[in-house]
């Protein structure tokens, strides 16, 4: 299915450039179909081809080399703040279902802290975090991406985790009650699996969010060595070889299928927990 | 050492909510279920049956009374895990087989895990399940889920069974063979029963003693005996069942006072 959307995409791209004129259509002065020449839209063979040039003219690398480790440390940042987004946002969402209280209290920032622009934030968590020393740790930029990332990942894992968690019905939490179950016994035997079908997407959810987290706040805060950069770096190009400005965008999206691939892994791993709901 | 009764109330009540809104659940309830007694309630929707049940489990607490589970305050009772428990909705975790499900109080309760597969083993055969023992809930019937819940309710030997309208969901024909296999289980188990049900015919043919409630606030406006000798499927159609489905509507309408509507939409 997948491969199939993929042919489907690179054939309409190939149609609009056949079709539509290299200005673009207007009406008047209105632009009304975006140019299709080959600066704007270049032939998909160029988009790749363009993975197999030289990085600089000269030197050894090529793109491709470039865009795959540019990914690879993105990834790598991305994966560390999905890995606290996770957490914080299971945490959050463990407090609000103990607590009706934390939850009236909590819930409204869990959506107000989304509705900031990440663009506008990434600067200030650079701007605090300048000296910041964690456990005998000094704070490095890198973890800034990172923590971006895990500001933008928490935020599905809290929500999801929230509403699976509290998703069992009353005869299911009575019935644990009836068998003087401990919380944590009813975390562990009730809830924690009931919540699988919620967690599952948010999870997914978050690791898109974690890689998009991770690429603004690179582009955000300038740090080098990451796909963020790389768009930067290769956009400026653009006059020069418009092909490649694809190339970290194609790597960036080939990113978040990797990141969204791996949950999906785990998915399969938990599908027990998957089966549907009982009639009554 | 007498053994104690399986359930004692005295002076029961329930208020919910405060002040002016308060609504008044049940008051004034006295009963005694001895051991291995079955003990039915009935009456109109709203009268407070199943708030009743809940007070024994302790799963509400009363506002006023004492409530004494197998000779116990109904919270130590709880813990002890003296009784067992069944709702009108199964209620089984659909990621856990069948037996996973009947084993689920007793790996609560640190059972280890040889006895526990043997005891499920034991119960879903009682229960005539034991072709089904690694089957999901999902794949089985209403009725068989029921009994699966039902062969959870009893995983701990309970010497108290509490059921609220554990066949109400069931069509006719499943409910009758049902409750004839109670009839036997408790036979088997010598479990006393407390049973919340708004069938008259199910009370009666469940039941040694039918407790009557009248609604808002709900209280025990007549305890009928029921003088059936055996509990077979021929009871259904004999006299004595008929006179004391007969007496129990009789009361459940007031007797001679204005009739009462028997059956709300639940």
């Amino acid at each position: 299915m997948l491969l199939l959307a993929v042919v489907l995409l690179a054939a309409l791209w190939e149609l609009y450039k056949l079709v539509i004129p290299a200005d673009g259509v207007r009406v008047g002065d209105a632009l009304i179909l975006p140019r299709s020449d080959d600066t704007s839209m270049p032939h998909l063979s160029e988009i790749f081809g363009a993975f197999g040039e030289q990085e600089v003219a000269g030197a050894s690398g090529t793109v491709l080399s470039s865009v795959i480790s540019a990914v690879w440390y993105s990834l790598r940042l991305a994966a560390a703040g999905f890995a606290v987004g996770v957490v914080v946002g299971f945490l959050l969402a463990l407090a609000m279902q103990r607590l009706r209280t934390v939850e009236r209290a909590l819930l409204p920032y869990v959506v107000l802290s989304q509705t900031v622009p990440l663009i506008a934030l990434a600067p200030l968590v650079y701007g605090w975090s300048g000296n910041l020393t964690l456990f005998g740790l000094d704070w490095k930029p890198w973890m800034s991406v990172s923590a971006i990332s895990a500001y933008l990942a928490f935020f599905p894992v809290a929500i999801g985790a929230l509403r699976g968690l509290s998703s069992p019905p009353p005869v299911q939490t009575e019935l644990l009650r009836c068998y003087a179950a401990s919380w944590w016994q009813t975390l562990v035997r009730l809830r924690l699996p009931a919540s699988v079908p919620y967690l599952i997407p948010a999870l997914k959810l978050a690791a898109a969010a974690a890689v998009v987290g991770a690429i603004v706040a690179e582009i955000s805060i300038g740090l080098p060595g990451g796909i963020g950069r790389l768009i930067i770096t290769y956009a400026q190009q653009a006059t020069g070889d418009p092909s490649r400005v694809y190339a970290p965008i194609v790597g960036a999206a080939v990113m978040g299928l990797v990141a969204v691939g791996l949950v999906s892994l785990l998915d399969f791993g938990l599908r027990r927990y998957h089966t549907p709901k009982e009639a009554m | 050492m007498t053994t104690p009764a399986a359930v004692t109330l005295e002076g029961v009540g329930k208020r919910f909510g405060e002040g002016a809104s308060a609504v008044q659940a049940v008051t004034g309830i006295d009963l005694t279920v001895a051991a291995g007694e079955f003990v039915s309630l009935i009456g109109p929707s709203g009268c407070g049956k199943s708030t009743l049940l809940r007070i024994v489990a302790n799963l509400i607490e009363p506002s006023e009374g004492s409530v004494l589970v197998n000779g116990k305050p109904a919270s130590r009772a709880r813990l002890d895990q003296d009784y067992g428990i069944a709702f009108q909705s199964a209620g089984l975790l659909e990621w856990r087989t069948v037996q996973g499900n009947v084993e689920l109080p007793l790996g609560l309760h640190g059972v280890g895990k040889a006895q526990r597969r043997q005891q499920a083993l034991e119960l879903l055969d009682l229960m005539g399940l034991a072709d089904f023992a690694s089957h999901r809930p999902s794949q089985l019937s209403g009725g068989m889920q029921q009994r699966v819940a039902i062969a959870r309710a009893l995983a701990r030997r309970p010497a108290l069974l509490l059921m609220d309208e554990p066949f109400g969901a069931l069509d006719e024909m499943t409910r009758e063979r049902m409750q004839s296999e109670l009839i036997r289980i408790c036979a088997e188990t010598g479990a006393a029963v407390v049973f919340v049900t708004h069938s008259i015919p199910e009370a009666v043919f469940l039941s040694q003693r039918v407790v009557v409630m009248s609604p808002r606030p709900g209280r025990v406006t007549e305890i009928i005996d029921v003088p059936l000798a055996a509990r077979d499927e021929d009871v259904r159609e004999a006299e004595p069942f008929f006179a004391t489905i007969t007496d129990v509507r009789e009361a459940l309408r007031g007797r001679g006072r204005a009739p009462v509507a028997e059956e709300g939409p639940a």
